[in-house]
């Protein structure tokens, strides 16, 4: 499975791919992107199985992003988790009625990111 | 500050840091004696990160570091090892802030509403002063980090506009000289 990484931040991509590489899922390739703009051209490009995404970001945000792809066909389906500082209960509704499969708050440990995975995967 | 008060926010930055600290770091940071500071101008040197904060509250926080402490953030953040500040160290610093500052900026939502959070802006620089327009007092919150003072700092204005309380951030206000 491709997965996809959403963050305007490379500590956090860098942080994710690590976690990524310790968990016990299926992983063919990580994919990197800045903002929404860049994930879509990613999504476009690859077969993603799977996006991680943060919802503050430059140009275009998580949530903008989210609300693209449960309104593609192709992308429906494709499972999306937030992971953001973004913890207020308003956020995490309109993420959740947006379409998002899972919602992690930063700070997170490694095994949150494990547990969210292993539920989806 | 009607709704907050200065000890509010202490409590609530000092949550914040320790939370940061201990989950995505591995590391215990012990809090000392926090105050109100007046003097909108500082000099500085090493790193110091701004955020904007956006809403009918708003105003910016930010964190100030030695290079050293930055690097030893660094350094456990991505679990790599960094003796000298580059852009990793400087991203690191600016998702360190991002993240605390977020966190404040959540439990403020309870009590003042709906806020906006900027992008951070890290400046790393020896003798620079930083100085935000406005008379506002800032809250802050020193740390001890393994001998090193890390500093989070919180300057929040009620805006009476309710149409300037709309207005999409833009970034933080603070004006920099190097």
């Amino acid at each position: 499975m491709n997965i996809l990484i959403v963050d305007d931040s490379a500590a956090i991509r860098k942080i994710l791919q690590r976690v990524l590489g310790q968990a016990k899922v299926p992983i063919s390739q990580v994919y990197e992107a800045g903002d929404g703009f860049e994930a879509l051209e990613m999504l476009k490009a690859h077969d993603i199985g799977l996006v991680l995404s943060d919802i503050n970001m430059p140009n275009m945000d998580g949530l903008q992003l989210l609300s693209q792809v449960r309104a593609a066909e192709q992308w429906k389906n494709v499972p999306f988790i937030m992971i953001t500082t973004e913890g207020s209960q308003a956020k995490v509704m309109e993420a959740v009625q947006l379409g998002a499969s899972g919602y992690v708050r930063k700070p997170f440990t490694p095994d949150q990111i494990k547990e969210k995975l292993a539920g989806l995967v | 500050m009607s709704a907050l008060n200065h000890d509010d926010l202490v409590s609530l930055v000092r949550g914040a840091t320790e939370n940061v600290f201990e989950t995505m770091l591995g590391q215990s940071i012990v809090s000392e004696n926090a105050y109100m500071d007046s003097v909108a101008s500082t000099s500085s040197n090493g790193v110091v990160s701004f955020i904007g904060l956006a809403g009918v509250w708003q105003g910016t926080g930010s964190i100030a570091c030695s290079a050293a402490c930055a690097c030893r953030l660094a350094s456990q953040l991505l679990m790599g090892e960094y003796s000298a500040v580059d852009d990793e160290v400087l991203d690191a610093v600016a998702e360190v802030t991002n993240m605390i500052l977020g966190n404040v900026k959540t439990a403020l939502e309870e009590r003042l509403g709906p806020m906006g959070l900027s992008i951070p802006t890290v400046i790393y620089g020896r003798n620079f002063s930083s100085r935000t327009v406005g008379k506002q007092e800032w809250t802050v919150v020193p740390f001890d980090c393994d001998g090193e003072r890390l500093e989070v700092q919180l300057c929040l204005a009620e805006q009476r506009d309710p149409l300037k309380a709309r207005v999409p951030l833009a970034g933080g206000a603070a004006a920099v000289q190097l």
